[in-house]
């Protein structure tokens, strides 16, 4: 277990490393010069570039940014001014992280509880009605699913604010256009490894036992049905990221993902490659402790 | 066939042996069916990926002849003509500069399919060649190249995808299919290098390597050929994430430059007016969500027909 939890965090800090050495470079390609101005004076130009330590060689910069990295200074915002980037992290992502944690707790459950159902059902028509709502949330990418289901619950029918945040009721309608991918992805994939535990011994045994259904599923089939699905949690809380950056300006919420769209938007370097870098190690992060999970409860793959 | 056979009756000779010049050992009864004649055979029955064949050709027809039946072009403004709905003139109705949708929806599709496309053969390709060049030579090769996958693969590619459009400048259907291939040959690398570790053992590849052939040759004439069944479900299911990828670049600003429409340019730019002119928005979205669908169809379809343990 040591010998795996030690290869994956190898594995997470050299995917930081580059992804960090990638942003500098790739940000270093970038043409142009923030301080070429036919107004101001090349006396001045060079002053400046001096001052922000641009004179110096590529290799020299790396380094500063390196070390700055490391102490966690991801530098200044060059559109807001005066705000480091930091700052702007630490306001905004609480906003996100209760979005998303929201999003995907729920999500999650449904998505299970559906799984189970269809397996359940399977052939008939609570199979058939939940299988829809998973092929929907495969073809409905959140820039399409937005702007109906606002329509549809804030517009027409009223009964969840448009935008905004702060309530709870402001918070149901992003949480499901984040959501519904999770939701389709575990509802097939609950539904897929149900199904494969249903004709085995041990659930067979469970119900030759006398167990009532109920007991069977939760107590026999769950557990082990849940397995499988455990490593798509990385690429969920992922997708439930990106989504945020479409959801956050859809719905007017001051997370982070509405900060680095605005970021792109503006070309604020600065901004663009420190919440770069963050988001990078946030999802390394992330999946690292979803592969550790994995690791402690199926001991097949940290055998390999 | 009759439930009851009772109506068939057997003479007494019908169970003697044939004599030996009647038999005709080497005659194959069946025709011979090839690998892919087969996989069709298996495709065809299942119904939802068939009607998804069928409407993603129906999709492609109209995204080919569509602007060129209309008799409008996609850029043209028409200030007497601003947000009109469907209907005899315009058959998707006009946007808020009066241009035809109708021929903006299909020369969009233009555009969002072919992205699609070679933002999924492209990464496809590469890691064709990666994948096979680490399974087949294994030891220290093998390593590094997967360490090094293991490394990209742990990059979120989204975030990356949109540092490489800054960095590239965005704008064409060059730098968004730059893009997406550098960050997504690493699952098809994987892949291949997989099954290529199955395939290297077998005799049809000692034969070659016995009569001389040249790594190169063996990887791209005996082993790829044999990984491309399996591969083309990943291939199938990857073109909707390049869908996905190219309207979220064009939400977050990243995308074609206008006036050249994308499915992704016209979803964001219809979906600020939904509450108005909900038809500019739906149009396209259905479009994009429909290609989607059909295409995981078509790969489930596809990955039903290719599994033999799925075959009864």
């Amino acid at each position: 277990m040591v010998r795996y939890i030690g290869q994956k965090v190898l594995i997470a800090l050299a995917t930081v490393f580059v992804l960090a050495t990638a942003t500098f470079f790739l940000m270093k390609l970038i043409p142009g010069d923030p301080f070429a101005n036919d107004k101001v004076s090349v006396a001045v130009q060079e002053k400046q570039r001096e001052y922000y330590g641009l004179d110096r060689p590529v290799a020299v910069q790396y380094v500063t940014y390196m070390k700055n990295l490391l102490h966690g200074d991801l530098g200044y915002s060059m559109k807001k001014t005066g705000r480091t980037v930091v700052d702007i992290i630490r306001e905004a992502f609480p906003v996100s992280a209760k979005l998303g944690l929201f999003s995907l707790l729920i999500s999650e459950a449904v998505g299970i509880l559906f799984g189970i159902l269809c397996a359940q059902f399977r052939g008939k028509w609570p199979d058939y009605l939940l299988m829809v709502v998973a092929i929907l949330g495969i073809a409905l990418p959140s820039m399409v699913l937005g702007p109906i289901v606002r329509y549809l619950l804030g517009v027409k029918l009223q009964i969840l604010p448009v935008s905004g945040w702060g309530s709870f009721k402001q918070m149901l309608m992003p949480a499901f256009v984040l959501g519904l991918g999770t939701i389709a992805g575990n509802t097939r994939s609950m539904r897929a490894s149900m199904l494969a535990t249903t004709t085995q011994d041990y659930v067979k045994t469970a119900q030759a036992k006398g167990l009532p259904p109920v007991k069977v599923v939760l107590r026999h089939q769950l557990r082990n049905s849940l397995v499988p699905i455990i490593p798509n949690l990385g690429g969920q809380i992922a997708g439930v990221l990106m989504g945020s950056f479409v959801v956050e300006s859809m719905f007017l919420i001051g997370g982070l993902g509405r900060y680095f769209v605005d970021s792109i938007t503006n070309l604020d370097y600065p901004l663009i490659m420190g919440l770069t870098i963050f988001y990078g190690a946030f999802l390394v992060t992330m999946n690292l402790l979803v592969d550790i999970l994995y690791g402690l409860i199926d001991p097949r793959i940290r055998m390999k | 066939m009759n439930k009851k056979n009772d109506s068939i009756k057997f003479a007494p000779d019908d169970f003697a042996p044939l004599p030996d010049s009647e038999k005709n050992g080497e005659q194959l009864a069946r025709k011979k069916t090839s690998y892919w004649r087969d996989v069709w055979r298996n495709f065809r029955k299942n119904k939802a990926a068939m009607a998804s064949l069928v409407l993603m050709a129906l999709m492609v027809l109209l995204v080919l002849a569509g602007p060129e039946i209309s008799g409008y072009n996609y850029y043209s403004n028409d200030y007497s003509a601003v947000n009109q709905l469907p209907g005899h003139a315009h058959w998707f109705g006009t946007d808020s500069l009066g241009r035809d949708l109708w021929t903006r929806v299909w020369a969009g599709g233009r555009v969002s399919l072919l992205i699609a496309i070679l933002a999924t053969l492209i990464p496809e390709l590469i890691g064709m060649v990666v994948g096979g060049i680490s399974g087949y030579f294994g030891g220290k090769v093998d390593m590094v190249i997967m360490r090094a996958i293991d490394v990209l693969m742990g990059i979120p590619s989204l975030i990356y995808m949109i540092l490489l459009m800054i960095v590239l400048g965005s704008g064409n259907i060059a730098t968004l299919v730059i893009a997406m291939s550098i960050t997504g040959w690493m699952g098809s690398a994987r892949s291949t290098r997989g099954l290529i570790l199955q395939l290297k053992t077998r005799e049809f590849v000692t034969a070659s390597e016995t009569l001389g052939a040249s790594p190169a040759w063996v990887i791209a004439r005996r082993l790829i050929p044999n990984t491309l069944g399996i591969r083309v479900v990943g291939i199938t299911m990857s073109l909707p994430s390049a869908i996905f990828y190219e309207a979220f670049l064009s939400y977050i600003g990243l995308g074609v430059t206008p006036p050249t429409p994308s499915w992704g340019q016209l979803v964001k730019a219809a979906g600020e007016v939904f509450r108005y002119y909900p038809y500019q928005f739906l149009i396209p979205c259905a479009c994009v969500a429909l290609t989607m669908l059909c295409f995981n169809l078509i790969g489930d379809g596809l990955r039903d027909a290719l599994d033999p343990r799925l075959r009864s």
